[in-house]
């Protein structure tokens, strides 16, 4: 590990300093301090971006709602998300009667870890990535999925039923949407021909989002679901389960769930940037200022999910996963594997040639699929009421 | 670096620490689902050894399998035990887990005593992280060449798993 950073200007100045102080046999000092550094920089970084996104979305979802959202606390509200910490912080936390009180004090920590675990490989700009690991999309397929513990933590220590409700859909979810969101993640390894977020954006000579752009519809989906978001909010369906998992859940306990959601959401517009939108890349503006508007753009596609359509059904939510999602991310990754037999190492003007196919078959099998797929199936509590009356 | 022996030799006791004590309490705690909770710890461990030793992708693998599987596990563990809260009582079958467990780890403790471990040279060469970058790579093709059979073994297993799994929980339509 300390080969790869050591190209980086923070590591290495920090490191120096250190070792200056303290002499050459306490170089582990120095390693230990350098590494700290740049975890303390990239965390709290995000976690900023991701407190000021929270300000984004009320405001936007105000918009898209014909109301004003929050307003009051500085100049357009950008202050209302240090008002919501304040007001979270000095909340009295509450520890239910009858609660798992170890299980249930942890799995705010629990939600949280995967989020900045996930920062480790994410290129924010050319040059500056904390670790450029070989397995980095796998990686995070992974570390994500460690979410699924926490949410089936808070549920089953938390005497509620609602709570335990919101997990268990949860967990069926979650692990439905793994499987196309890792044969989408599967698509982008085999066109980049690299598992390394890093090598992923040099392999991209035109975006991804163009080559495989059923991949990238795939992914946006799958990663709606992982996030909770609208449509697949049913876990905190809030006309149907309160808050589902958080349901028991008051003070920073609940501010930090609601941290993890919404710097989740940040992460994942950083993930789609790599992955489809040629990430640091584009000319002019600094490699960073780039990844930060693309980032948003990501984010802005998110909030507008989120207010237009319609929340699902649990079972509609499996049935979209295992019935559509799936089958085309089959078809997307073995077209992609056919394409590239054909043209190894492509450059711009074979990723041309790729998009021109996939677009003209993914796009319509995509259509076509989404007439032959019904979700139109009674629920099954309906099925059960209704033979119950026979 | 030199500090590399002395902190890889903490992280190691630390992660083997973590790993057996965590397993310990699985086996101990009355709480199945806190049972659970640990196993989930002890599987990180095992992925935290597997990273020290440069394998990242069995220790992404580990993760991704055992850390997301698990939560599928608390569920079914928690449906069909009786009484989640103190575990299940002993039944007629505990004999036989005990000469199953018991010839299982005998099994295991001679494959470990019997199998050849010294695979490379006992002084590695300095810059051990250039033998092992393409981790992911060499795994791939090998899975796909030499042990092609055992590869799609599995997958006809796993497809065998899936019907099982099928046929045990489907409604009966005439009952």
């Amino acid at each position: 590990m300390g080969e790869t950073l050591a190209g980086n200007v923070i590591y290495r100045n920090v490191y120096q300093f250190v070792q200056d102080l303290l002499g050459e046999e306490w170089s582990w000092v120095a390693y230990a301090a350098a590494g700290m550094a740049i975890i303390l920089l990239v965390t709290n970084a995000v976690m900023a971006i991701g407190t000021v996104y929270t300000w984004f979305e009320r405001r936007l979802l105000g918009r898209f709602q014909g109301r004003l959202g929050p307003n009051r606390a500085g100049p357009f509200g950008v202050l209302q998300p240090i008002a919501d910490a304040i007001k979270l912080i000095t909340k009295e936390d509450i520890i239910a009667v009858g609660a798992d009180r170890i299980v249930f004090t942890l799995a705010p920590v629990v939600m949280l870890a995967p989020t900045l675990l996930v920062l480790a490989v994410i290129p924010f700009g050319a040059g500056s990535w904390v670790a450029d690991l070989n397995v980095a999309v796998l990686y995070i397929a992974a570390v994500s999925g460690i979410s699924t513990i926490a949410v089936m933590m808070a549920g089953y220590a938390s005497p509620n039923s609602f709570s335990l409700f919101g997990s268990m859909r949860a967990v069926a979810m979650l692990v439905s949407y793994e499987v196309p969101l890792v044969m989408a993640l599967l698509g982008v390894t085999v066109l980049a021909q690299s598992m390394s977020l890093v090598d992923v954006v040099e392999a991209q000579a035109l975006p991804f989002l163009l080559v495989t752009p059923l991949g990238a519809l795939i992914f946006l989906a799958a990663v709606s679901a992982e996030l909770n978001r609208a449509p697949f909010d049913v876990t905190e369906a809030e006309s149907e389960l309160v808050s589902g998992y958080m349901t028991e859940y008051s003070g920073m306990k609940y501010g930090v769930f609601m941290l993890a959601e919404f710097t989740n959401t940040v992460v994942a517009g950083a993930i789609f940037a790599a992955l489809f939108l040629q990430g640091w890349k584009w000319p002019v503006l600094p490699s960073h200022v780039w990844f930060l508007l693309k980032v948003a753009g990501f984010v802005f596609v998110a909030v507008w999910v989120r207010a237009t359509l319609p929340r699902y059904r649990l079972d509609q939510i499996l049935a979209v996963a295992w019935k559509y999602l799936f089958p085309l991310s089959l078809l997307n990754v073995l077209l992609l594997a056919a394409e590239v037999i054909v043209w190894p190492e492509p450059g711009a003007a074979e990723l041309g040639i790729m998009s021109a196919i996939n677009w003209a078959v993914t796009i319509p099998a995509a259509v076509l699929w989404s007439k032959v797929v019904s979700l139109r199936t009674a629920p099954p509590m309906a099925a059960a009421l209704s033979t119950e009356g026979r | 670096m030199a500090f590399d022996n002395l902190f890889s030799e903490i992280v190691f006791w630390a992660l083997a620490v973590v790993t057996i004590g965590s397993a310990a309490l699985v086996v101990h705690l009355r709480s199945i689902f806190r049972a659970a909770l640990m196993l989930v710890v002890s599987f990180l461990g095992i992925a935290g050894i597997f990273a020290m030793v440069n394998a990242e992708f069995l220790a992404v693998v580990q993760v991704l399998v055992y850390g997301g599987g698990i939560a599928v596990l608390v569920i079914f563990a928690v449906m069909m035990t009786r009484d989640v809260d103190t575990g299940n009582r002993s039944t007629a079958v505990q004999p036989v887990a005990l000469v199953m467990g018991v010839a299982l780890l005998a099994a295991l403790a001679y494959s470990i005593v019997q199998a050849e471990w010294a695979l490379l040279p006992d002084s590695l060469p300095a810059p051990i992280a250039t033998v092992f970058v393409e981790t992911p790579t060499q795994l791939g093709r090998l899975l796909l060449s030499d042990y092609v059979l055992a590869f799609e073994v599995a997958g006809v297993l796993l497809l065998a798993a899936v019907i099982g799994a099928l046929s045990l929980v489907r409604e009966r339509r005439d009952a």
